[in-house]
């Protein structure tokens, strides 16, 4: 049996999306920004493409501008918008549970004179709105938190965060990376006080190398990338055709019966942990209820190292993540799991799981029932 | 300059007496081997204690020198400019222009070395060094002899066929030509020693197997890559690697579970050698080689190498024995093998390492531990044995 329980990671191609693509490359392969009949077709996925996404959240089409994935949204929101907004002031705010390609940026800009407020969270791993109130200046421009953790799935309160700003100074710039969470939540940015969302099109079954980033229409914002001044010059580059068609029917595919579809996954997520509660030495990280992420579950493991345990569930053709999967690649340990007080003797035995659309009930099942048989054989030998 | 021959030396190998043919033929094949990979045909032949690479299409310079750079046996590459007799007039001409594009900035110093193969041109060495070396200075004003400590040597062979002339002598790696001495089993464990050690061995042209002990899950299947990986840079040198990857998880195991922890690693790397031996028996190797260095952790004390050293009847190479970790690096390094040795996945000897290993074995003691293996352990190193995957690693 294959599970595939890595979907905060990258998730399965929907077949349609695959055509779609296709077809912009073999049929309609022409340059958007050509003059000809070819150009203007390959032009029409484009639109299309930005009407999709725009329903999904409710905002103008003009708003959405395309971009390399996640990491360039996030970048383009904030290198765009301190370059912009630095006459007004140079103090940004964001959270330290953010995924890299918040705190690098920030750590950039820190190196360009900015200075940055990096706010702590509770234990659920959820900014505490109180520093943030302490934290915003006379001259902050910009707030940056994410919508749903990467490593724990913790929604952060996005509300009550525009809130704090709206009452303390209306003109700071609210940035969200809603990353791990377009696709899983409603999100109305207009409503919600959202100034910029980061969106990536591989975690919601729609091809790498692609996502978006959301402007509102009155946000003063400068390009990062220069050159032939495609998408109003806010993103030079000729547009990415296949990935944008793509990642266009995938966002409203994943918001077609969206309700019904979250109800099956907290479904799923919900029989997961009362396994994992079922199994001896287990801890669930952070929240478990419907108040957090309906696809991502982090558990430490008491005695087993997490790599082990991690290919012992592949041998069994289960497919997981060591904390966090953008973290694997160098093992510092994870600053999410530090931030909410995971144990020191824990932080190198957390295993993410991150359940997805094509998840069944039968494989939860198998899931628990392998952990059930592996743990007592990986705990017998461990380094003495 | 474009250069279309390469004169090839080596310096060992021109004294192996009644042999010297052997190492040649192994010398020459290797070095066809090596710029098979290189854009460009190429002719290498053996004419009169030398050997040429003639290029016979256009080809990629620098590339063709990285891989001449990479074979053993090889301790000058020389780019050469062949020049047919016309008698001594034409070849000073020649020589003359060949300075005047060889060294744009004039301001040097220089020496003519001449040799003659075909003695019965009509100047003997001595004459055409002072009558070339006029030559030059006529047309350079600003170029000088120097006949001492010269910084440009330009070298003049008349042969039957034609006249050598060059001035640049690129280093290459020295050593002999793979294949002239034998094989030997390489223990590859993924870190910074042991390609380095496979290297030393494969520069005294002796051919390579390479044994990796893979332990799932404790060990990734990145970790397995990265020592194919490990694999195929030290091929680029020593020629296709055929590795062996050996299961080894469930001896690990066994080990963990009757003997003394502390015990462990010298215990495992006891049955390493072990197999890494049988394997090297049924392939051919006459000799072990790991990466081993007096000192540098618990497992390679001299008492631990002792107790290692054991089990085995075939010679253990340790061609890193004596150096210290910086010198390893460096070497690893200069054969580009570092980066990938750095990566940081795990590997079997590390995974159950206890906090307080013995550091000085007793090898009785050890033999008393191992007794309590006898029940199963013959049948799983037989089992490791024969299920170990062979993968054939080339640059």
């Amino acid at each position: 049996m294959e599970v595939y329980l890595d979907n905060s990671a990258t998730t399965r191609v929907l077949p349609c999306v695959k055509d779609l693509m296709v077809e912009t490359m073999e049929v309609d392969y022409g340059n958007p920004s050509s003059l000809h009949t070819k150009g203007v077709e390959a032009e029409r996925y484009v639109k299309q493409a930005k009407e999709r996404i725009a329903r999904t959240l409710k905002v103008q089409e003009k708003e959405i501008y395309f971009t390399s994935g996640g990491t360039e949204s996030n970048n383009l929101a904030l290198i765009g918008c301190a370059m912009a907004n630095k006459r007004a002031g140079m103090h940004l705010i964001t959270s330290c549970v953010e995924h890299a390609s918040v705190l690098n940026p920030m750590h950039y800009l820190e190196e360009q004179g900015f200075s940055v407020t990096y706010l702590p969270v509770d234990e659920t791993g959820r900014v505490k709105l109180s520093a943030l109130e302490e934290a915003i200046r006379e001259d902050t421009i910009l707030v940056s938190v994410m919508y749903v953790n990467n490593e724990i799935g913790a929604v952060e309160p996005i509300d009550e965060i525009a809130a704090v700003i709206k009452k303390k100074k209306p003109d700071i710039l609210f940035h969200v990376d809603a990353i791990q969470a377009y696709g899983k939540m409603t999100i109305r940015p207009k409503r919600q006080g959202i100034d910029l969302l980061s969106v990536s099109g591989h975690k919601i079954h729609g091809p790498k190398g692609v996502g978006f980033l959301y402007v509102g229409e009155k946000v003063k914002i400068h390009p990062i990338l220069f050159g032939g001044g495609q998408q109003k010059g806010m993103r030079s580059g000729t547009e990415n055709v296949p990935g944008i068609a793509g990642l266009g029917l995938a966002a409203q595919e994943m918001y077609r019966d969206h309700e019904e579809k979250i109800r099956a996954l907290y479904e799923l997520k919900e029989a997961f942990v009362e396994g994992i509660r079922g199994l001896e030495g287990t801890t669930v990280n952070g929240l478990t209820g419907r108040e957090s992420a309906p696809h991502v579950v982090s558990v430490s493991f008491e005695g087993v190292r997490s790599e082990v345990l991690l290919h012992a569930l592949e041998d069994k053709g289960i497919y997981v993540s060591s904390g966090s999967a953008c973290s694997s690649n160098h093992p510092s340990v994870s600053s999410t799991l530090k931030s909410i007080g995971v144990k020191k003797e824990l932080l190198d035995s957390t295993i993410r799981f991150s359940i997805g659309m094509e998840t069944t009930m039968e494989e939860i099942t198998y899931t628990i029932d392998t952990l059930r048989t592996l743990l007592p054989m990986l705990r017998r030998y461990r380094r003495t | 300059m474009k250069f279309q021959s390469f004169l090839i030396k080596y310096a060992e190998i021109g004294i192996k007496g009644k042999n010297r043919y052997l190492f040649e033929d192994a010398l020459v094949k290797q070095i066809r081997r090596a710029v098979r990979q290189v854009e460009g045909t190429f002719e290498v032949s053996k004419a009169m204690g030398r050997i040429y690479v003639n290029a016979t299409s256009e080809y990629d310079y620098d590339e063709l020198i990285e891989a001449l750079q990479c074979v053993f046996g090889i301790v000058h590459i020389c780019p050469v400019v062949q020049i047919p007799d016309e008698g001594f007039d034409d070849l000073a001409e020649k020589i003359v222009a060949y300075m005047d594009e060889m060294y744009p900035d004039k301001h040097l110093t220089f020496k003519v070395e001449c040799r003659r193969s075909r003695k019965n041109y009509p100047l003997n060495s001595q004459e055409m060094n002072r009558e070339l070396g006029g030559r030059i200075l006529d047309a350079f004003a600003d170029m000088r002899v120097d006949v001492h400590h010269p910084q440009v040597m330009l070298k003049v062979e008349v042969r039957e066929q034609f006249i050598n002339v060059y001035s640049l002598e690129i280093p290459g790696p020295g050593g002999m030509p793979i294949g002239t001495n034998g094989k030997a089993m390489l223990l590859l464990s993924g870190g910074i020693d042991s390609p380095v050690a496979g290297y030393m061995i494969a520069k005294r042209g002796v051919f390579l197997d390479a044994t990796y002990f893979h332990a799932p899950p404790y060990t990734s299947e990145r970790a397995k890559q990265k020592v194919v990986d490990l694999a195929k840079l030290v091929a680029r040198y020593s020629g296709p690697i055929r590795l062996h990857i050996v299961n080894f998880t469930d001896i690990q195991l066994y080990i963990y579970d009757k003997c003394p922890h502390d015990e462990l690693t010298i215990i495992m790397r006891r049955y390493m050698m072990r197999i890494a031996e049988a394997i090297a028996k049924e392939t051919g190797a006459l000799g072990l080689v790991t990466g081993e260095s007096i000192g540098q952790v618990a497992s390679q004390t001299m008492q631990s190498l002792a107790a290692t050293n054991e089990v085995c009847t075939m010679p253990v190479f340790r061609p890193v024995i004596g150096f210290d970790k910086q010198e390893i690096v460096e070497l690893a390094e200069k054969i580009g093998t570092f980066e990938t040795s750095i990566q940081p996945f795990e590997d079997c000897c590390t995974i159950f390492v206890a906090k307080h290993p013995v550091t000085k074995p007793n090898v009785n003691v050890i033999r008393a531990s191992e007794k309590k293996l006898e029940e199963k352990i013959d049948e799983m190193v037989k089992t490791a044995i024969e299920t170990a995957e062979v993968v054939l690693c080339e640059a």
